[in-house]
This record gives structure tokens, C-alpha cells and sequence, in this order.
């Protein structure tokens, strides 16, 4: 009896440092800060940093510390910097990475090692299905969502015959795939180009040729930039509406210039959302850097204030999973999305918006929301999680 | 149909001519020097960025192209005074190491200077229209435009290797060097002439490829690929080898992505075409060099060398 008292005792003295040390909520997070993918990572940043700095750098009123690491876009070094804040650093959160290849790697040496995992941008399918995990959250959406969306928008708008186009990998077919799951018309064509071909020429004299009522493609970065020029210099944007998923963004706005006017997307936030939430964070982030924001900065900066809110619906108090999972999936924060509930696989329930490029009053390029698509957007993979 | 065929064989036509231009100065670099000069690209992404810069200083296109020319002379002068130069007497592999590592460096110099965004470069109001062919078909006027200057420049770079006393000792150079510069020439001078030629013409093809691009990080290497197959087919040191072997590829290209899926789907399912055919057109341009080294391996119009 004796022993079991003292033992109580010393264990319980042991444990009261160990309480009395944990002052400061410690967030890791992995982007892709240099690199061909860096665009993206740099402005994930940008959003934390300025979420960081709007929370008086804490997160639940209680001090935070930021450790960023760079992936490169490469899983190796997302693997490496993955196993060197969960097990090194013991950070209370992981937050990242920017690519659904560098996710698909850390997700597990994550979740394995108990340590919340938070996506600012990634959300592969099968981690939205069979593979959710409880500890792992998507914040932005599920990456089939957009094409979708958009395939959604095109089929109430009538169209009957739509091009398809897209780079031949996997998130390539993916998004061209979500697109076929709601657009129920034609599909004339579905062609897939290699990731470094840089001249479409060939391909847009193809669409011409067939003659279809639209062009839906999904080209993330330079190639995204290169295919809008070149539509437009071929004369098409014109005759035939162009509707794209991942391939307008804020990042490469200025590079395609003009030719991008009038050309449409699908996303689950737009600068031009009135809700309190984001009303704060595009004056912010404009007074912090100068330039209109993107979903990208939007999506990270949601991440932080997340995590700021379930901080403080657990009191600062991070030993319980269970109770932190909780406070996480409640949501309880002004998103820059408005509204905002996690699905039982860990994904966002949201409301998609048309998204045109147009000029603002300062003679910028931005893409702004015409309107609600999907209400209430439930992913495909929903039904595949056991969760 | 014809309308379709003509206007691919156009597209084809004028990546090729792209191709050609920053062949031309690696393959002219190779065979005089005897240099791999693996950062070619990167004098090509330079002259796109360049052009960026001067469009945004002067707000024209054309004078933008004329200073970015100058401008990649003088990147070409440095670069072959301050390195290229000394690895002329080094194995080749030892080269390929060096300029890899340019290439490191001039991606991540870039983006100190310009930052992570990709740049905007635009169409001169000029060229910013289109050309009528066959009645109604429109063909970008721009693209009218580069294969325009292609061939100019290509005609006057066959006239200043032909028909000049520093082309004739280019190609004696090219030939035989230490002949060369035992016969008293400043052979140095030559060097550093076709190096900043080889990158004039870079830098040119970067301008021209700017508006059509995505001007970023990393976008010479891309291209530089598909340059080097098109020396290997033209024959290493030969520009009329540069210029059929930029033919070649870029005809072969076009019309395979162009045409390929439509041939495949006469004989196999539409899935499995729609998934094979883009596929073996992007690796038709390696089997065609295969097959052209399999047989001539040292290149359709090799330069004959004692």
C-alpha cells in the first residue's frame, strides 16, 4: 500500500513539470517553400503568417510557435520533415503540406504518430474515403470537388457537347473524371498532354475542329498559363466558353494577363465573399502585402484560425485527443467561407460559387463569385469512410 | 479536313522554328568549342525574363526584343569569360557537370530577382490579331510573326557562316581548331563571338516564346530536352542539320499529338486510344532519334571533320 502511494506520488511529480513546461502550443508546418512548386507554398505562408499575426501570435490565447519546413514538392523531404516534427520537435499540430503527392507520404507517419494532421490544400480521394483517418482533417475541400462543381454548372447551363482537356497525371485524371461524374452531355474529346509540353497548338486546332459547345480543362500552374494565352491567341475564348478547375488561381492571374477575362471556374471561396471572416482577412491580407489574396493563402489562413479555435474550446488543454478531435470538428470560428462543418470523414461541407475573372475598380485581374452552384457540397468519397 | 492539316503543319512548322533558334547556338557552341553547354536553356529563360523587364521599362515590345538581344550578347560574353572558358580542355562530362550547376544557379537567381510568380509577357498590338487562311480559319497572327523572324534569322545566320570572313572562321574552327589558331587567329575572340551568338539566338527564341509560355523558373530546361534531340538528329556542329532536325521534331510532334488518337481509334477501343495515343506521341520524337542514330549515328548533316 505504502508502495503504491509513493509511487502514485512520484509518478504524479513527474507529471507536474511536464504540465507546468507546456506554455507554448507548438504548430509544424510543411510547404513547399523553393522549388518549381514554391508559388503555392509562398503564398500558404503568406496566409499563415499573417493569421499568426493577427492572433497576437497565439492560438487559443495561448503562445504559439510556427516551424516551417520546406518540402520542395518532393515526398522524400516531406517524409524527412514530417518525422522531424512529430517526433523531434513534438509539435501539437501538423499543418500541410501544399501538394497531394508530398501528402499522400506524410499522411501516415503522421496520423500514426498521433499528431493532428491539418491540410491547408491536399485532399487526395482515397484519404477522403476509405483511408480517413481521425486524425487527419481537410480543410478546403476534397480535390474532386471543383471539377464537379464545375461539371454541375455546365450541365445546368445547357451544354450539351464539352471538350476536355487535362495533363496526364494523376490528379490530371482525377479532376477530369469528377468533371464526367455530374456533366451528363458529350464528351467530344478527352485528351491528355504530357506535364511538360509547353505548346498546345496542336491540341486547340483539334477543339476547333470538332466543334463542341464548350472547353472544360484542369492545367494547375505554368501550364495553366500557357494553355489561357494561347487559347485566347488562337481566337477560341470567343466563339467557345472556357471552364476550368485549378487552372485560375490569384498566383498565375497577372501572368496570363487579359486573355484570362471572362474565363470560368468553380471554387468554395472568392475575395468578394461578404461574411465578417472574410471581409477581415482580404483587408488584412491587401494592408499586409499589397495584392488580392488567393484561395491558397485564404485555405491556410482558415487552417490557423481553426486550429486558434479549438485551442480555446479545449482550454489550452491538449492531452485528451478525443477532446481536441472534437473541438476541431466543431468548427467553431469565423471562416473566411462563412458557414463551415466538417462531414463524418473529416471534409468540408460547403457551398461551391461560379467564379468569373474580371477587373477590379484598381484595374486588377481577380476572380470574383457569381453566385452559388452547389449548395452544401457533400464529396464523392464521403460514403467510403467508416468513420 | 485539308484546313485542319495545313494549320497543324503550321504549328509544327513554327515549333520548329523555335527549336531551331536555340539549336542553332547549341549546336554552333558544341562544334566549334567542342562544349555541352547544358545551361543554353537557361540563356533562353534569361531572354524571356529579360524581355519581361524591358517591356515594363520601355512598355514596347520591339524595342524590349532589341535591348533583350543586346543584353543576352553581353549574359553570353560573361558567362563564356568567366567559365565557359575554362572548361574547354575538360572532359565532357566534367562540362555537363559545371553547367547543370548554372542551370541551379540561374533558376534560383531568377527568382531572387522576379520572385516565385510566373511573368507576364505580351503579344505587340501588331501581331495581335489574325491571319485569314482558307476563308474563315484564323491562325494567330503571332505565330505568323515567329516563323517570320525564325527563318529571317535563319537566312542570316547561314549567310554569316557562308558568306563572312568571322563565318569561315567559325567553321574552319569548327573543323579543325588548333589549325585554326596555329594559323595566327585569335581564336579566344572566335570563342567568345559564336558563344554570344549562340546566346543572341537563345535569347531571341526566349522573347519570341515569351508571350505564348509560361515565363517561369525552370522553363529553359523543358525546351533545352527537346534542343538537345535536335542536334543530336541534325548532326552535331551543323546548323543546316539544326535547322532540318528542328523540322523534324517539331513536324513530328505536332502532327503525332495532332493525329496519333484519331489513327489509334480506328483500330482500339476509344479509352485505350485516348490513353495510348497522347502517350506514344510524346515519345515519338525519341523513337524517330533512336531510329536516325540507330542507322546514321552521326546525324543527318554532319559536318565533315578531318
Amino acid at each position: 500500500m505504502l508502495k503504491f502511494i509513493m509511487a502514485t506520488a512520484v509518478s504524479v511529480g513527474l507529471a507536474m513539470p511536464a504540465v507546468a513546461q507546456e506554455t507554448k502550443i507548438q504548430v509544424g508546418l510543411i510547404f513547399s517553400l523553393s522549388g518549381s512548386g514554391a508559388v503555392l507554398g509562398q503564398e500558404m505562408k503568406r496566409g499563415t503568417d499573417l493569421a499568426f499575426e493577427l492572433l497576437d501570435g497565439k492560438l487559443g490565447g495561448i503562445q504559439a510557435e510556427f516551424i516551417y519546413e520546406d518540402d520542395q514538392q518532393k515526398p522524400e523531404l516531406g517524409i524527412q520533415a514530417a518525422n522531424k516534427l512529430v517526433r523531434s520537435d513534438r509539435v501539437d499540430f501538423v499543418v500541410g503540406p501544399s501538394y497531394s503527392n508530398v501528402m499522400m507520404a506524410i499522411h501516415g507517419p503522421v496520423t500514426r504518430s498521433k499528431t493532428f494532421l491539418l491540410s491547408p490544400n491536399p485532399a487526395p480521394a482515397p484519404l477522403a474515403g476509405a483511408e480517413c483517418d481521425p486524425f487527419y482533417f481537410a480543410t478546403p475541400f476534397q480535390n474532386d470537388q471543383t471539377s464537379e462543381a464545375i461539371g454541375q454548372y455546365v450541365n445546368d447551363q445547357g451544354f450539351k457537347s464539352v471538350y476536355i482537356l487535362g495533363p496526364n497525371y494523376q490528379a490530371g485524371r482525377d479532376f477530369l473524371a469528377g468533371f464526367k461524374r455530374y456533366f451528363e452531355g458529350e464528351i467530344v474529346g478527352e485528351v491528355y498532354t504530357p506535364l511538360d509540353q509547353t505548346d498546345f497548338s496542336a491540341e486547340l486546332t483539334k477543339v476547333r475542329a470538332s466543334n463542341p459547345d464548350a472547353v472544360f480543362v484542369a492545367y494547375p500552374g505554368g501550364l495553366g498559363i500557357q494553355f489561357v494565352k494561347q487559347y485566347e491567341q488562337a481566337g477560341l475564348k470567343d466563339q467557345l466558353p472556357l471552364f476550368t478547375a485549378f487552372t485560375v488561381n490569384g498566383s498565375v492571374l497577372p501572368a496570363m494577363g487579359e486573355a484570362a477575362l471572362g474565363v470560368k471556374s468553380a471554387s468554395h471561396w472568392a475575395v468578394n465573399l461578404d461574411n465578417p471572416g472574410n471581409k477581415r482577412f482580404v483587408e488584412a491580407f491587401e494592408a499586409k502585402y499589397g495584392s488580392v489574396p488567393s484561395e491558397f493563402a485564404a485555405q491556410a489562413y482558415d487552417v490557423i484560425m481553426l486550429i486558434d479555435s479549438a485551442v480555446a474550446a479545449t482550454g489550452g488543454n491538449l492531452d485528451d485527443p478525443d477532446a481536441v478531435r472534437a473541438a476541431i470538428k466543431a468548427a467553431n470560428f469565423e471562416s473566411v467561407r462563412g458557414e463551415f462543418t466538417f462531414n463524418n470523414n473529416h471534409h468540408p461541407i460547403q457551398d461551391y460559387y461560379l467564379l468569373n475573372v474580371s477587373k477590379d475598380d484598381q484595374g486588377r485581374l481577380v476572380q470574383l463569385s457569381e453566385g452559388v452552384i452547389i449548395e452544401d457540397f457533400v464529396d464523392n468519397y464521403a460514403k467510403d469512410c467508416k468513420m | 479536313m485539308p484546313a485542319v492539316l495545313v494549320e497543324q503543319l503550321l504549328n509544327g512548322f513554327q515549333l520548329g522554328i523555335l527549336l531551331f533558334l536555340i539549336a542553332a547556338g547549341l549546336t554552333l557552341i558544341f562544334g566549334v568549342m567542342q562544349f555541352i553547354n547544358l545551361a543554353h536553356g537557361s540563356l533562353f529563360m534569361f531572354g524571356a525574363y529579360f524581355s519581361v523587364a524591358f517591356q515594363q521599362l520601355t512598355g514596347t515590345f520591339w524595342l524590349a526584343l532589341l535591348l533583350t538581344l543586346g543584353a543576352s550578347f553581353l549574359l553570353g560574353l560573361v558567362f563564356e569569360l568567366a567559365l565557359a572558358r575554362r572548361l574547354y580542355d575538360r572532359n565532357h562530362l566534367e562540362q555537363i557537370l559545371v553547367t547543370f550547376g548554372v542551370i541551379l544557379f540561374a533558376n534560383d537567381l531568377v527568382v531572387l530577382i522576379w520572385g516565385f510568380e510566373p511573368q507576364f509577357s505580351g503579344i505587340p498590338d501588331l501581331l495581335n490579331g489574325h491571319v485569314a487562311l482558307f476563308g474563315d480559319v484564323g491562325y494567330p497572327a503571332y505565330r505568323i510573326g515567329i516563323i517570320v523572324a525564325g527563318l529571317a534569322v535563319a537566312g542570316a545566320l547561314y549567310l554569316f557562316v557562308a558568306h563572312t570572313r568571322i563565318g569561315m572562321l567559325i567553321r574552319a574552327g569548327a573543323t579543325n581548331r588548333e589549325m585554326v589558331a596555329l594559323m595566327g587567329v585569335n581564336i579566344k575572340l572566335i570563342y567568345a563571338v559564336v558563344f554570344g551568338l549562340g546566346a543572341v539566338l537563345a535569347g531571341f527564341a526566349g522573347t519570341l516564346a515569351g508571350p505564348i509560355v509560361s515565363v517561369q523558373a525552370g522553363m529553359g530546361e523543358r525546351i533545352l530536352i527537346l534542343a538537345f534531340v535536335v542536334i543530336v538528329i541534325g548532326g552535331l556542329g551543323s546548323v543546316k542539320g539544326a535547322f532540318l532536325g528542328a523540322m523534324i521534331v517539331g513536324g513530328i510532334d505536332t502532327l503525332g499529338r495532332a493525329f496519333l488518337r484519331d489513327v489509334m481509334d480506328l483500330v482500339m477501343p476509344v479509352a485505350a486510344a485516348s490513353q495510348a495515343g497522347p502517350a506514344i506521341a510524346s515519345m515519338l520524337t525519341y523513337l524517330i532519334m533512336a531510329v536516325i542514330l540507330f542507322f546514321r549515328p552521326q546525324g543527318l548533316l554532319p559536318v565533315k571533320t578531318r
